[in-house]
């Protein structure tokens, strides 16, 4: 049995799966600009997908992806920091819209251009305040291999059950290094069905029914008028100063995001029962913190460890989790633990305390000796 | 018939060409017989953007200067060019927007791009645009342009893929001419020419548009037609195959056990093969039933400088990737001796294989000198590196090497006898000449 699961491995990199996953899940189109470390992703992208668009600077890349998601397409995209800042009003503007799409966020070392060849988790606190007004931005990020070819299709998924942009967060090591991986047993990914309004009553493209987001409808059908509007808007699609019905729209798309819906809930939680510290990593990291959690258990010690995968908005079950602990350490390969922060704000909480440091990976040594100290 | 608009006023200040141009475009639409289910009128910021709500097409109202790109998207995606798909960008959007409008022109997307051009910014108080002309005054050029604005239709003509291109100005009944340009496949634009009667009219008392116009130097005329021409056509494969290739599955051939993972650092300089002999180890390595990563580092200019890979072979599922105190480190040259030096530094034990050119910084592991440079040349001392490494510490099978190198296109052209016989010529610390090392 063994024999036969080595004898299927291949070479492959975390791009290579996230690309298949996105073909398989019905991605229709990659618009996208080169940028180190993403590359992969694009030309993968090139290979794999229905249709390809190499746009010429990463304004342009949302801005098409937006068009190509008012028709009812599934667009896909992946840029790192200094591509992302660019799109950056346009993932507003698609927010605003209510358009499903993929960005895949690749992390490198900033600030600015920083070192395009290094890894970094360093962009959450970004994404944290990406939408203006405070409003949640779906993020979901990826901490294998297996996640590289499940979380993908579970943030289109996610993208379209919300109506929303969704980002998927990664980094140079996570999706540039070669592995022997089989691809024999991963669960089968099939294609998202999508469903359009298909009422004979007047469409209206933000009014909503039993649930907080509204039916989508393709622009250009012969059926029924479509509006998509940036603005503030009404259930129409109309702009509107600060109407009730406009206003109502607009928290509207604060409440959708917040509904954590276990279907949009991802994270891996290895408890240990009589474990008094918990470890918390997420994307890079998580590897070298299941080896130091190994290791740590190897000699004797207690320890749970939770894997967080949906990021943003933060799930409150990762709080319930955290608070059966006298002891956190949260482990991420940035200067100031934006995700701890991003749990605990600035001042923090003695009970919690962070592994970080930029321009390497964070070992599993230093993962243990956080454990492990009192 | 069908109207296009609704029965409700135009949102526009009265005598503001905005209106002329919402009401020529039905009318244009019109003539072509147009319905306004097939029409997609994609605007932005600016006053003309909030013509969106008195349109009973299809709407999609976008961010300031983006109109084109968001248009471009719906365009490419429709991909079909029976549904028409109208820009509507003032003149301030324009300037933003420029590479978009050069781009859209250059792809020949399907779309017609109708700039609303009243030489200001209306909506924020009459500022000047790119497109403001010499001499025209606004509140805040109350002496006039000091420079001539853009001539877009002269920049969007110069690009090749355009189809049509015209300047005409927002008065009276310019509905054929709109027609003309819609019915157009690939990428048309026309540049209507007004005079915002809020700002460019008291600031200009008296002055004409058709003075405005002849006095920039502008020309209304038709600059582009290049008649029936092709649409543009997206590109949609359907013969697409999956990335994974289960036909290139790596077979065990050489069980081998370790009983603790090995990292190996390979470091010398780009073209020099570093990544290749990299991936030589790793594939050597599962071929010898073990789990294998392998990661390269480079600069950006991937040509030049040091290249650097870390090769994981294991036993066991292999979860840190990283390399901070690798068991065997080799060093090809220079470049690669200054990227590992800390590293080399830190080791606490095991083995620094090193070309004889070199000299090995301070170190707890055992330093291994060998002439990988000298013997097997610059661009394969990688490969050299990597066969001694093996041939003298065993850690995997040599077969398993041999296998992998073997079923790459390069051996053919690779002489592995003389190799060997160049690795087995005994090397000591002795023949090591001091006087030609790098430190």
């Amino acid at each position: 049995m063994m024999v036969a699961d080595k004898d299927s491995r291949l070479i492959m990199d975390g791009s290579e799966l996230i690309i298949e996953s996105v073909a398989r899940a019905g991605a229709d189109v990659f618009i996208g600009y080169p940028i180190t470390p993403a590359n992969l992703l694009y030309s993968y992208s090139q290979e794999r997908l229905p249709s390809f668009f190499a746009a010429p600077d990463e304004i342009s890349t949302l801005q098409w992806m937006c068009g190509y998601a008012t028709t009812g397409k599934f667009p896909v995209t992946a840029s790192s920091f200094p591509g992302f800042a660019l799109m950056l009003e346009s993932i507003n503007m698609a927010y605003m819209m209510e358009l499903p799409m993929l960005i895949i966020l690749v992390q490198r070392l900033g600030p600015a251009t920083g070192t395009a060849t290094c890894g970094a988790q360093g962009d959450l606190a970004l994404l944290q305040g990406a939408i203006s007004g405070g409003f949640p931005l779906p993020v979901v990020s990826i901490s294998s291999m297996k996640d590289c070819w499940e979380m993908p299709a579970k943030a289109m998924k996610m993208a379209i059950d919300l109506r929303t942009p969704v980002v998927l967060l990664t980094s140079k090591e996570e999706i540039m290094t070669l592995s022997s991986f089989s691809v024999k047993n991963l669960p089968e990914i099939k294609k998202i069905e999508r469903t359009f309004y298909n009422s004979t009553e007047t469409y209206m493209p933000y009014k909503t029914g039993t649930t907080l987001v509204p039916e989508f409808l393709p622009v250009a059908n012969t059926e029924h008028q479509v509006r998509f509007t940036a603005s503030t808007h009404d259930q129409k699609g109309i702009i509107q100063n600060t109407s009730k019905e406009a206003i109502d729209n607009t928290k509207r798309l604060e409440y959708k995001h917040r509904q954590n819906k276990s279907e949009h809930l991802f994270y891996d939680y290895d408890e240990q029962s009589g474990a008094d510290t918990l470890v918390v990593s997420y994307g890079i990291t998580s590897a070298a913190c299941r080896e130091a959690v190994n290791a740590v258990r190897a000699d004797g010690h207690k320890v749970s460890m939770l894997i967080v995968k949906t990021m943003l908005p933060v799930p409150p079950v990762y709080f319930e989790i955290m608070d059966k602990y006298k002891k956190v350490v949260i482990a991420e390969e940035n200067l100031t633990g934006q995700f701890k922060n991003i749990l605990f704000g600035e001042r923090g909480n003695k009970n919690v305390s962070g592994v970080n440091g930029i321009a390497e990976m964070i070992t599993p040594a230093r993962i243990a000796e956080a454990i492990l100290s009192k | 018939m069908k109207n296009f608009l609704t029965d409700a006023p135009l949102p526009f200040c009265k005598g503001c060409g905005h209106n002329h141009i919402a009401a020529n475009t039905e009318k244009a639409l019109q003539l072509l017989d147009y319905d306004p289910m097939n029409v997609v009128l994609v605007t932005d910021i600016g006053c003309h953007g909030i013509i969106d709500k008195s349109f009973l097409t299809h709407t999609v109202h976008g961010l300031h200067g983006r109109s084109v790109a968001l248009a471009t998207g719906v365009s490419a995606a429709l991909n079909n060019p029976d549904k028409k798909v109208i820009v509507f960008i003032g003149d301030g959007g324009a300037t933003i927007g420029m590479q978009h409008l050069i781009d859209a022109a250059h792809n020949g997307f399907n779309m017609t791009v109708v700039i609303h051009n009243n030489f200001l910014y209306g909506m924020t108080g009459g500022q000047p645009s790119e497109f403001t002309p010499f001499g025209f005054k606004t509140p805040y050029l109350p002496d006039g342009g000091k420079k001539t604005g853009y001539d877009i239709c002269k920049l969007i003509s110069a690009v090749d893929g355009v189809s049509y291109v015209s300047r005409l100005e927002g008065i009276s009944d310019f509905s054929k001419e709109l027609a003309e340009a819609f019915s157009r496949k690939g990428f048309s634009l026309v540049e209507v020419m007004e005079i915002c009667p809020s700002y460019g009219v008291k600031a200009n008392p008296g002055m004409k548009l058709s003075k405005v116009v002849e006095s920039a130097g502008l020309k209304i005329e038709k600059f582009v037609d290049r008649g029936e021409t092709e649409a543009y056509q997206t590109t949609v494969k359907t013969d697409l195959k999956s990335l994974f290739h289960e036909e290139d599955a790596i077979k065990t051939l050489f069980p081998t056990q370790l009983e603790k993972p090995i990292r190996m650092m390979l470091c010398g300089s780009a073209g020099e093969g570093v990544q290749a002999a990299a991936e030589f180890l790793l594939k050597a390595g599962i071929t010898s039933g073990l789990n294998g990563t392998k990661k390269g580092s480079y600069p950006v200019t991937v040509g030049v400088g040091f290249s650097a890979a870390e090769v994981i072979l294991s036993s066991e599922e292999i979860l840190y990737t990283g390399s901070p105190n690798p068991d065997v480190m080799c060093v090809t040259s220079a470049d690669g001796l200054e990227y590992a030096r800390k590293t080399i530094a830190n080791m606490k034990g095991g083995k620094l294989f090193i070309d004889s050119s070199l000299t090995a910084p301070e170190t707890k592991a055992e330093v291994i000198y060998f002439p990988f440079r000298e013997r097997g040349g610059a661009k394969n001392s990688s490969l050299y590196m990597i066969f001694y490494f093996l041939k003298t510490t065993g850690m995997i099978p040599m077969d398993a090497l041999l296998h992998v190198f073997g079923e790459n296109k390069i051996a053919k052209k690779f002489d592995l006898p003389k190799m060997f016989e160049l690795l087995n010529e005994p090397y000591t610390a002795a023949m090591r000449d001091e006087t030609k090392t790098i430190a």
